[in-house]
């Protein structure tokens, strides 16, 4: 699971920590992928493995669309972020209304055995495998672009939009191109976690925590560097994990308790966790060549 | 004369009452180095603005080698060959001064390795080399002129707007630029240039073009414009006095 949320807040990064595209709606794309898979798969017998590309393009389809509404209209900052929000309430809403006809208890995957071929496996060992390959393409991906022209432009837009577009960025285009990897990485997420729980229900994967959680790694780790969110998901996750093991003697303490880590995280570094481990490092390394 | 590089024709925009630019007509031809000078709030970045595309003329067409500016964006008239620096600077500040450089240079090279080394040969240019992994928030004023330049530049426009880069220099600083301005119209780059200095504007220019209330009250040979009565009175003050 550490790799699973390190893998979405990778995809999370290309929009919100390189383009500077802050989006608190990425639950809509996560679910959008993790339904798509899961309907067709029910349906219509198409593998997973297929409905997660399809999965995936249905991601870039709806962050195309959000795109195009938000960036046409010039929306910045928060107003972009409330409106990728209300994008994902949207479909939070509309898939409730129509799971809840057919699947009031969630959508079950039927078991069909252990095949690669239907994405279901007896053995997490082999979820752990396939979301590892996951994660080392996307952030792989990522990291070649970083230095390559498009993660120059997404960088100049995050810091400066008017400055971009004097130097001949067209930032629309890119902040596109931007949400439309993002989205599908997303989305191809979603198929994961549907294949992993194997029953699906709209609040897990559309609700607003999904988009806070995906989120939270990229920010915690630091926001727009590669390793950031493989960083904040390994640490957010220990975390949850220690505060609910270790401390059991009220109930609801443990969240409260990681509550307040975060805070602090916030406050003393908001460049994220990784800002905060170079700069030692980089003492130790000077200290270390005089 | 030659055919003009960057003409504006009856160019006029309002801002609610405002008419910060009225009726404006004037024309920079290739290899020019034209000063555009004015008073405080007599419509010079506005003018900038226009060219550039931030904004819309309300009235009156704009051309750059042929083409009509009127309604392209600002990274479409930078395509076209018009760069521009920004009067307040506008550097992108999580990033080194070298990568800065480098977005400028992917207007025109897609190679990140060549786009890095062209970004490289402008910061030697503008004399920022030694500079180059510094983040803009640690860089002198006048340093971050020269980095507001040297993005520009890494465009490779064939017409450059310099909005002011003299503001705000020591007289060694100003005397430096003067230097590189003459340096980057010698490798043939057109220089339209906003400037409050006047001895720099006035050295630099082979014609000025002045404005007054968004309306211009005179044009041509720094010697000629700085002799006008109409335009002694309206900005420079009695005490100047042409050398």
């Amino acid at each position: 699971m550490i790799l699973f949320f390190a893998y979405i807040g990778v995809a999370w990064n290309i929009l919100g920590g390189y383009a500077g595209q802050f989006s608190f709606g990425h639950a809509a794309f996560f679910g959008l992928g993790a339904y798509t898979s899961t309907l067709l798969h029910l349906h219509y017998g198409v593998s997973p493995w297929i409905g997660m590309l399809l999965g995936g393009l249905a991601g870039v389809l709806l962050g195309l669309l959000s795109g195009f509404l938000s960036f046409r209209y010039g929306l910045r900052g928060p107003y972009f972020a409330l409106v990728m929000l209300a994008f994902a309430e949207m479909l939070r809403l509309s898939f409730e209304t129509w799971m809840s006809k057919s699947h009031p208890l969630g959508l079950p995957i039927p078991l069909k055995g252990t095949s690669l071929l239907d994405f279901q496996f007896k053995d997490k060992g082999r979820y752990f495998s396939i979301v590892l390959v996951m994660l080392i393409a996307a952030t792989f991906l990522c990291h070649r672009r970083v230095r390559s022209k498009i993660g120059a432009y997404w960088m100049a837009i995050r810091d400066n939009e008017d400055a971009a577009e004097a130097l001949g960025v067209n930032a629309f285009a890119y902040k596109l191109l931007a949400m439309a990897i993002s989205a599908s990485l997303t989305a191809m997420g979603g198929t994961f976690y549907a294949q992993y729980f194997l029953t699906l229900e709209v609040n897990d994967v559309f609700g607003v925590q999904i988009s806070v959680e995906i989120l939270l790694s990229a920010i915690i780790g630091g926001a727009g560097t590669v390793f950031g969110p493989l960083v904040g998901a390994v640490a957010l996750q220990l975390l949850a994990e220690v505060t609910r093991v270790y401390i059991r003697a009220f109930s609801g303490f443990d969240l409260m308790v990681y509550g307040c880590v975060l805070i602090l995280v916030i406050i003393f570094l908001p460049q994220g966790l990784l800002a905060g481990l170079r700069r030692p490092y980089r003492a130790l390394a000077r200290a270390l060549s005089t | 004369m030659t055919p003009a590089l960057l003409a504006l024709s009856e160019v006029s925009r309002s801002f609610g009452g405002v008419r910060a630019v009225s009726a404006l007509s004037f024309a920079v031809a290739e290899g020019e180095i034209v000063g555009l000078i004015g008073p405080n709030g007599s419509g010079k970045t506005t003018v900038f603005n226009l060219i550039s595309g931030v904004f819309l003329p309300n009235d009156g067409t704009l051309t750059f080698a042929g083409e009509r500016l009127v309604g392209r964006k600002p990274h479409q008239t930078c395509r076209l060959g018009i760069g521009r620096t920004f009067q307040i600077v506008q550097p992108f500040n999580s990033l080194t001064v070298l990568d800065n450089v480098r977005v400028g240079a992917f207007r025109t090279i897609g190679n990140p390795r060549r786009a890095t080394r062209e970004a490289e040969a402008v910061l030697d240019l503008v004399g920022l080399a030694h500079k180059r992994d510094a983040q803009p928030p640690s860089l002198t004023i006048a340093d971050r002129k020269r980095l507001e330049l040297a993005r520009a530049l890494a465009t490779r426009p064939r017409l450059l707007l310099l909005d002011e880069v003299m503001a705000g220099l020591r007289p060694a600083e100003t005397l430096e630029m003067i230097e590189l301005a003459r340096r980057i119209h010698a490798s043939g780059v057109t220089l339209l240039v906003i400037e409050h200095v006047m001895r720099a504007v006035m050295s630099l220019s082979h014609r000025v073009v002045v404005l007054h209330h968004g309306e211009k009250i005179a044009e041509g040979t720094p010697q000629d414009v700085s002799r006008d009565p109409e335009v002694i009175r309206a900005y420079l003050g009695e005490e100047y006095r042409p050398a």
